[in-house]
């Protein structure tokens, strides 16, 4: 899409500027019970090849058989990318040999996938936008697990995950920095989750990305690119790009070619090394499965479909921005988890102020998650506990600094927010004879810093400070401040 | 369509089949005419014809999303030439 390259992109080098241009294949697994063509389960954790048919471990004679909710959730995924639905699809055996692939080929779609072309809207935090082009998705067999740290001179192989149902989405080579390829996955991640078709579980492998990085002059023609297998975190990702980008300007520079490979990321050095040259490897030799007819379903079974998706994050992020005038990187940073969405909706329906509420959520009640490095879902602090503290700011009840405190409050020990207000004395003081005699005391005590802010009023935040540190932060502070102000004659600002 | 033996030998590497001494030479001659027999085929006009994938009218076959199979993993490893527990075990393997 977008040929004009944007200059913050960039990478400046001595002899001139590079592009990076990414696209990448994100292997997605479907939310299902039992696997894509036979009916062992699918949760992950199980024993070791506790959860294989014959249908999986490749027995002679076995025959596969389409799990229908597969089918259907790869159709949902297509809705929520936009894309085009295709009523008939084939299933081919992509050929290779591993150790974890009994079958000796994967059942994967080749030339005719479930679902076409889509698009994938992202929202830069700089206030760019950037529209990833989907290529296609199709459905396929994941392969089992080789664990090689077991034995010096054995692998060990569990086919749990052999035959599990996978989506493999395929996107244009539309990404110009690694911000916006996180930015994909991450939003690639926040769809599947709305729609319930993967669960996005980076750590168990539920989500995992193969990164197609190259680079070239400013709006030339496409380099050849290095393709990074498995990717398996949105960091590595990142680190992965700005490793391989580099790499490649360095050879490219040094007047070298850059040959078309696989690699592997490292994540202890943060470098991408050649993986061993399989080039017969990419000989698959695709052909139909003979095992398997056409997957065909009606348009009927696709409008159905359309019409139960549920609210989607661009889709929930469009309402909170007209109905609640939200900035468009808060909306999209408050809809990227269903979660968080639902959450700060219950405190405006609850009646805390839309804005204070999203504020509040993102930087309060987001920032503590994140520091506790906790699921949102677990935060102990309800939507009605931040409502009840947001309404008791808002009408003077307590102060913006108390509201913190008494956020971590009920954090740390419980509690309804009101009652501790109550309980601990929090309350605002606003009673203005109480607080003009703390600044009294204050200005009586230091009569250096009374001199000092007659010369430079900006020195009047050390008064506001002392006074609200003798009030333990419960003064009004546009009381003290107006209240100096008459005290030390200093005229409003 | 001629096949070399070239080719063969990727074949046969590709589908991890070990050739003897001269067998590529006979399978080079006998894939060949396989090969050209099928492309007999390729005489007869076919524009504007869908390919044909049953002889029935049959759709895909379908079930449903539940767990009716697996728990057996001492089944599913009884052939192994080795196990480690339920683990089947191989070579190594390094990527």
């Amino acid at each position: 899409m977008a040929d004009d390259a944007v200059p913050a992109h960039l990478i400046n080098s001595s002899t001139g500027d590079w592009e990076m241009v990414i696209g990448l294949e994100v292997h997605a697994q479907v939310t299902s019970k039992s696997k894509l063509f036979s009916g062992a389960a699918t949760e992950f954790g199980a024993k070791p090849n506790a959860q294989v048919s014959l249908v999986d471990a490749a027995m002679p004679g076995m025959l596969p058989v389409i799990n229908e909710e597969c089918v259907t959730q790869a159709v949902r995924t297509g809705l929520g990318l936009k894309a085009k639905i295709n009523l008939r699809s084939v299933f081919d055996r992509k050929n290779y040999f591993y150790p974890d692939l009994p079958q000796g080929y994967q059942i994967s779609q080749f030339t005719q996938p479930i679902v076409g072309e889509g698009e994938v809207a992202l929202d830069m935090e700089d206030g760019e936008e950037v529209r990833v082009g989907i290529e296609r998705l199709h459905l396929e067999q994941d392969a089992g697990k080789s664990l090689h740290d077991q034995d010096p001179k054995s692998s060990y192989v569990d086919l749990n995950r052999s035959g599990v149902a996978l989506m493999e989405i395929v996107s244009r080579p539309d990404m110009r920095s690694s911000e916006q390829a996180q930015a994909y996955v991450l939003k690639l991640r926040s769809i599947l989750r709305y729609l319930g078709t993967c669960d996005g579980n980076m750590e168990e492998g539920s989500l995992r990305a193969d990164v197609n990085v190259s680079v070239r002059r400013p709006g030339a023609e496409l380099g050849t690119r290095c393709e990074i297998k498995n990717v398996n975190s949105i960091r590595f990702i990142g680190q992965a790009i700005e490793y391989e980008a580099r790499r490649q300007i360095e050879i490219i520079e040094d007047g070298g070619a850059i040959d078309q490979e696989t690699r592997l990321f490292d994540p202890r050095t943060g470098e991408t090394r050649s993986m061993r040259s399989k080039e017969e490897a990419h000989d698959y030799r695709y052909f139909p499965d003979p095992d398997l007819l056409p997957l065909e379903f009606s348009q009927s079974f696709v409008d159905d479909l359309a019409a139960q998706l549920p609210e989607l994050p661009d889709q929930k992020k469009a309402r909170f921005m007209a109905d609640w005038e939200l900035e468009h990187y808060d909306a999209e940073v408050l809809v990227a988890e269903k979660e968080r969405a639902d959450y700060f909706e219950e405190m405006v329906t609850l009646g805390a102020d839309p804005k204070a509420a999203a504020n509040w959520v993102l930087n309060t009640h987001l920032g503590r998650v994140n520091k506790e490095d906790i699921d949102f879902e677990k935060a102990p602090v309800s939507a009605q506990a931040n409502t009840a503290i947001l309404k008791m700011t808002d009408d003077g009840t307590i102060s913006g600094k108390i509201a913190k405190d008494l956020y971590d409050l009920v954090w740390e020990s419980g509690g309804d927010p009101e009652k501790l207000v109550e309980e601990r004395g929090l309350k605002q003081v606003s009673d203005s004879g109480e607080i003009e005699k703390i600044i009294d005391e204050v200005i009586a005590a230091n009569p250096k810093q009374v001199e000092q802010v007659k010369a430079k009023p900006q020195t009047l935040g050390w008064f506001v400070g002392q006074v609200m540190q003798k009030t333990g932060g419960k003064a009004n502070p546009q009381m003290v401040n107006q209240l100096l102000r008459a005290k030390l004659e200093i005229a409003e600002s | 369509m001629k096949i070399d033996d070239a080719t063969v030998r990727n074949i046969a590497r590709l589908a991890r089949i070990k050739l003897d001494e001269g067998e590529d030479k006979t399978l080079e001659s006998e894939l060949t005419g396989i090969l050209q027999w099928v492309e007999q085929l390729g005489e007869v006009d076919t524009d504007g014809v869908e390919p044909m994938t049953c002889v029935t009218d049959r759709q895909i076959e379908m079930r449903k999303d539940e767990i009716t199979d697996g728990g057996y993993a001492d089944e599913i490893v009884r052939n192994a030439p080795e196990r480690a527990g339920n683990f089947f075990v191989v070579p190594k393997v390094v990527e």
